[in-house]
C-alpha cells in the first residue's frame, strides 16, 4: 500500500468516524421535536449530547483539512463541483452551531423555539445532504482535464442521490435514538418514547438504505469492483441493521447502539470501497477520473502528514474516549438543574 | 458571464474577504480570552478564591458565546479554498493544505474537546484537571493561530518550495515552519488578541465600576418547585434552579466592585503585554515587509516615487491609483526612513519603480495594489495601537497612585475602548491582504488564476446568503455579550439559565 493509498484510507476512516459520531447528535437533533413534550425533556435530550457534540464536529473539518492537504485536485474538484450543497452545508452548520449557544442565553419561550428551529433545520439539512454528496461521489462529477470541474449546476439530484439522502437522515435519526437509549435514565418516559422512535425510523431506514444499495447495484455499479471479500461490507452492514431490530425488541441497548452505529460505519466504509482506487471519478470519460495515484500530493507532503497523523490520531482519539468517559452517566429529565448545550 | 456586472472572480474575492474578516473578529478575541480565563482560573485554583472563581465563571459564560461563533466562521474558512479557489488548492496543496491540516490535528479536536470537559466537567473533574482543561483550550486556540498564520505567511512569502507542472512542491517542511514572516505575525496577532480580550475586560469592568457601589444585591425568594411547562408566563428561569442550591429567599451579599477591580487589574497586566507586544512586533513587521513584499511597503506608505537619502513619513495623503500620485500629501521629514531602517536616512523603491520591476519580471499586468485603502487602514490600525498604548499608560499611573476606580473620565474612556482592537484588526487585515494584491501567493499565483470556475450567479446566492447569516450572527453576539456583561455577576437568570453544570443518574454527580 502507497502513502497514498493510506491517506486515501484515513480520510474515509475521518468519513466513517464523523457520521458515525455527528450521526447520533444530528439524529438526536432531529428527534428532539418529535420525542420532547416539555422544555426539561427538550433540555436533558440537548443534555445528552451537550458536551460531546463540537468534538464530533472537528472529524469532518479533519477530513476536509487532510483532503486539502493529501489530494488538492480532489478537494478542489469535488467541492468546486457541488458548490451549492457544501454552501448549504456550511449554512445548517453555522446555525446549528450557534443555536447550541444561544438558545440558554435567554429565557424567552419564543427566543428557544427559535433556536430549536435552527438547530433542528441545522442537522436536517447535513443529515440529508450528507447523504446527497455521497451519491454524487460515488456517480462521479463532470471532471475534464486536470480536475477543472467542467459541469453546471443541474443534475446533482436524482433519484439515486435523494434516496442516499434520504437514507443517511433516516439512519442518522435511528442512530440518534439509539444514543438516546443510552444515554437517557431508563425511568424516565422520553426514555420509551426513543424506543419506539427507534423502531419506527430505524424501519424507515431500513427500506431507505436497501432502496439506496439495490439502485447503486444495478445502475450506478456500485459494488463493480468489489472483490468477494469486499462483499462482506453491505453484507455486514445489512446484519447489523437486522440486528438492530433484534436488540430493540429485546431491550439491548447497547447492541442496538452498536449495531446502529456499525450500519453507519459500514454504509460509508461501502461508498469508499466502491470509490477506490478512484477519488472521484468523471462522467466525462474514464480518462478524466481523478485517482488516488493522480490527485495525491508530492510524497514529501504525504510522509509529513503520515508522521504528524500517527503522532496526534491516537493522542485525539484517547481524549475523545475519555471525554466519553467522563460524561458516561445518564441524563434525567426530572433533576432540578438541567444542562446546557454551548 | 457575469451577475449584476460582477465575475465569479470579484464575488469570490468579496465573498472571501469579507467571511474572512468576520471570522478574524472573532478568532483572536478568543484566542485572547482563553489566555485571559485561564488566568483567573489559576488565580481562583492557586489562591483558593472565590472572587477569581466567579470571575471565571462570569467570563467564561461570555466567552463561551463568542467561541460558539468562531468555531462555526472558521469552518467556512477551510471548505472555501476548495470551494471558491480550486485554482488555489491546486497549486499550494502540497505546501498549504499541511499547515491546515496540522490546525485540526493539534487544535481544534483539542479546543472543543477540552472546551466541554472544562465547562461541563466542573462538578465532575478534580480541580486541576478543571483548570489544566481551560489551558488546553487556550493552548488550542494558540497554536491554532500559529499553523494559520503560518499557512498565510507562505502566501505573502513563499519559502522552502520548487514549482514543478503548475504546482507548488514542498521541499523543506522546516523552512515552511520557520518562515519569519510567519513568526513575526503569529506574535503580532497573538499579542493583538490579548489586547482585544484585555480591553473587553477593561470595558466591562469600567461598566460596572463606574455604576458605582451595588454591593449588596437581594435575590428575590424563588419556589422550590415551579411547574414547568412550554410556554406561559409561570416558567421562568427560577423553576429551573437547583432546589438547595442557593437557599431561596436568602439574601447574598456580593460586592461586585471588588470582582471588577480584581479584573480591572489582570486585564491592565494582560492589556500591557498585548500592546508593548503588538506595537514592537509591528514594528519589525513594516521593516520586513520592506525587505520581501517592497510594493506593498510602498503602498502603506504612499511612496510613488523612489526616495533617496532621507524618507519622509506621510502622516495625511489622498493617494490615486488612477493618476498615480498622491493628490495631498503632509509628511515630516526623516521619520520613514527611522521607521524603515532605525536610522535618519535611507531610501524607498516607489511604487512606480516598483511596477516596471516587476512588469520586467513577470510580464505585463498591473502590479500596483489599491493604494488608498492600505494607507489608511495602515494608519488607522497604527493611530489605534497608540491609543492602546495611552490608555494602558494612563490605567498603569491610576493603578500606581491606588486612583483606578476614582477616575471617572478614566472609566468612560474605557467603556469604548473594547472597539479599538476590533478596528485595529480589521485593519490590519486590510493592510496585508489588500496590500499584497494582484498577488495570491507572491510572486507566484495571481488571484485571478486562483478561482474556481464557477457560475458568477451561484457565487452570488451564497454570498448574499453568507453575508445575511453573518450579519445575524455578529448583531446575536454583540447584543448577547453586552447583554451578559452589562447584567453583572450575580443576576439570578444569568445564573440558573446561563450553562449551569449536568445533572446526571445519581453516582458521582
Amino acid at each position: 500500500m502507497t502513502l497514498a493509498d493510506l491517506w486515501f484510507w484515513i480520510i474515509a476512516v475521518s468519513f466513517t468516524i464523523y457520521f458515525f459520531l455527528e450521526g447520533f447528535d444530528f439524529g438526536v437533533d432531529l428527534l428532539r421535536p418529535l420525542l420532547a413534550r416539555n422544555e426539561r425533556e427538550r433540555k436533558a435530550m440537548i443534555g445528552t449530547i451537550g458536551p460531546f457534540w463540537d468534538g464530533n464536529e472537528v472529524w469532518v473539518i479533519l477530513a476536509a483539512g487532510t483532503i486539502f492537504a493529501t489530494f488538492p485536485l480532489w478537494y478542489g474538484a469535488l467541492l468546486t463541483g457541488i458548490y451549492p450543497i457544501f454552501a448549504l452545508i456550511l449554512l445548517a452548520l453555522i446555525g446549528r452551531g450557534v443555536a447550541f449557544e444561544f438558545r440558554s442565553q435567554i429565557d424567552r419561550p419564543g427566543w428557544r423555539v427559535f433556536w430549536d428551529v435552527t438547530s433542528f433545520v441545522g442537522s436536517l439539512i447535513p443529515a440529508f445532504f450528507w447523504g446527497v454528496v455521497m451519491a454524487n461521489l460515488v456517480r462521479g462529477l463532470p471532471i475534464g482535464t486536470a480536475g477543472k470541474f467542467q459541469g453546471s449546476l443541474r443534475d446533482y439530484f436524482d433519484l439515486f442521490s435523494l434516496l442516499g439522502g434520504a437514507a443517511t437522515l433516516l439512519l442518522f435519526m435511528l442512530h440518534g435514538a439509539t444514543f438516546l437509549l443510552l444515554r437517557l435514565h431508563k425511568g424516565d418516559e422520553l426514555h420509551a418514547r426513543a424506543r419506539q422512535a427507534a423502531l419506527f425510523w430505524g424501519f424507515l431506514a431500513t427500506v431507505a438504505t436497501l432502496a439506496f444499495v439495490y439502485l447503486g447495484y444495478v445502475r450506478e455499479g456500485l459494488f463493480q469492483n468489489f472483490g468477494l471479500a469486499s462483499w462482506l461490507f453491505p453484507v455486514a452492514a445489512a446484519i447489523t441493521l437486522g440486528s438492530i431490530w433484534v436488540a430493540l425488541t429485546r431491550k439491548w441497548d447497547g447492541l442496538a447502539f452498536l449495531a446502529s452505529g456499525l450500519t453507519v460505519a459500514f454504509s460509508t466504509l461501502t461508498v469508499f470501497l466502491g470509490l477506490f482506487p478512484r477519488v472521484l471519478p468523471s462522467t466525462l470519460g474514464q480518462q478524466f477520473d481523478l485517482t488516488v495515484q493522480n490527485a495525491a500530493s508530492q510524497p514529501y507532503t504525504l510522509r509529513l502528514m503520515t508522521i504528524v497523523g500517527v503522532i496526534f490520531l491516537p493522542l485525539i482519539i484517547g481524549y475523545q474516549v475519555w471525554n466519553y468517559y467522563v460524561f458516561r452517566q445518564r441524563v434525567r429529565v426530572d433533576a432540578g438543574r438541567l444542562e446546557e448545550g454551548y | 458571464m457575469d451577475a449584476l456586472g460582477f465575475t465569479a472572480l470579484d464575488l469570490s474575492r468579496f465573498q472571501f474577504a469579507t467571511t474572512n474578516i468576520f471570522h478574524f473578529f472573532f478568532v483572536p478575541f478568543t484566542v485572547g480570552l482563553a489566555i485571559t480565563i485561564a488566568v483567573f482560573q489559576t488565580l481562583a485554583y492557586a489562591r483558593q478564591s472565590q472572587l477569581y472563581e466567579d470571575l471565571t465563571k462570569f467570563f467564561g459564560h461570555l466567552f463561551l458565546i463568542n467561541f460558539a461563533v468562531g468555531v462555526v466562521t472558521g469552518i467556512v474558512q477551510e471548505f472555501q479554498f476548495g470551494m471558491n479557489w480550486a485554482g488555489f488548492s491546486n497549486f499550494v496543496g502540497n505546501i498549504f493544505g499541511v499547515p491546515l491540516a496540522l490546525e485540526v490535528l493539534m487544535a481544534f479536536f483539542l479546543e472543543s474537546t477540552f472546551l466541554g470537559l472544562w465547562w461541563f466537567g466542573r462538578d465532575r473533574l478534580p480541580k486541576w484537571a478543571n483548570l489544566a482543561s481551560i489551558w488546553l483550550v487556550a493552548v488550542g486556540s494558540t497554536i491554532s493561530a500559529f499553523w494559520i498564520i503560518i499557512a498565510n505567511a507562505w502566501m505573502q512569502h513563499p519559502v522552502g518550495f520548487e514549482v514543478v507542472n503548475g504546482q507548488a512542491l514542498m521541499t523543506s517542511f522546516w523552512a515552511v515552519m520557520t518562515n519569519p514572516k510567519g513568526w513575526s505575525w503569529f506574535f503580532h496577532i497573538w499579542f493583538a488578541g490579548l489586547t482585544i480580550a484585555a480591553f473587553f475586560v477593561l470595558g466591562v469592568s469600567a461598566y460596572h465600576l463606574r455604576r458605582g457601589e451595588r454591593t449588596v444585591r437581594t435575590h428575590t425568594p424563588r419556589p422550590q418547585q415551579t411547574p414547568l411547562t412550554t410556554r406561559g408566563p409561570q416558567h421562568n428561569a427560577q423553576g429551573l434552579r437547583q432546589a438547595g442550591d442557593d437557599q431561596a429567599g436568602r439574601q447574598q451579599h456580593a460586592s461586585e466592585r471588588g470582582h471588577f477591580l480584581a479584573a480591572m487589574k489582570v486585564g491592565l497586566v494582560i492589556a500591557a503585554i498585548g500592546t508593548f507586544g503588538v506595537i514592537a512586533v509591528g514594528h519589525l513587521q513594516g521593516q520586513s515587509a520592506r525587505r520581501d513584499q517592497p510594493m506593498k511597503f510602498a503602498a502603506f506608505e504612499a511612496i510613488w516615487d523612489t526616495t533617496t537619502g532621507q524618507t519622509p513619513e506621510s502622516l495625511i495623503a489622498l493617494p490615486s491609483n488612477r493618476e498615480g500620485r498622491n493628490l495631498f500629501n503632509l509628511e515630516i521629514p526623516y521619520v520613514g526612513s527611522i521607521l524603515a531602517y532605525n536610522r535618519p536616512t535611507g531610501g524607498v523603491t516607489g511604487l512606480h519603480d516598483l511596477q516596471k520591476e516587476y512588469q520586467a519580471k513577470y510580464g505585463p499586468g498591473n502590479y500596483i495594489p489599491p493604494v488608498w485603502p492600505v494607507y489608511w487602514a495602515f494608519r488607522i490600525m497604527v493611530g489605534c495601537g497608540l491609543l492602546m498604548l495611552g490608555m494602558v499608560v494612563w490605567g498603569l499611573w491610576l493603578w500606581r497612585k491606588g486612583r483606578l476606580t476614582g477616575a471617572p473620565l478614566y472609566l468612560t474612556g474605557l467603556l469604548f475602548m473594547p472597539l479599538i482592537p476590533h478596528i485595529a484588526n480589521f485593519s490590519g487585515f486590510i493592510t496585508t491582504e489588500m496590500g499584497r494584491q494582484p498577488w495570491i501567493v507572491q510572486g507566484q499565483l495571481l488571484t485571478a488564476n486562483a478561482v474556481s470556475p464557477l457560475a458568477p450567479g451561484v457565487v452570488l446566492v451564497s454570498l448574499v446568503s453568507f453575508w445575511i447569516v453573518y450579519l445575524l450572527l455578529i448583531g446575536l453576539d454583540v447584543f448577547l455579550l453586552t447583554r451578559t456583561a452589562t447584567a453583572g455577576l450575580h443576576r439570578p437568570d444569568v445564573e440558573a439559565e446561563g450553562l449551569p453544570a449536568p445533572r446526571y443518574d445519581g453516582g458521582e454527580a
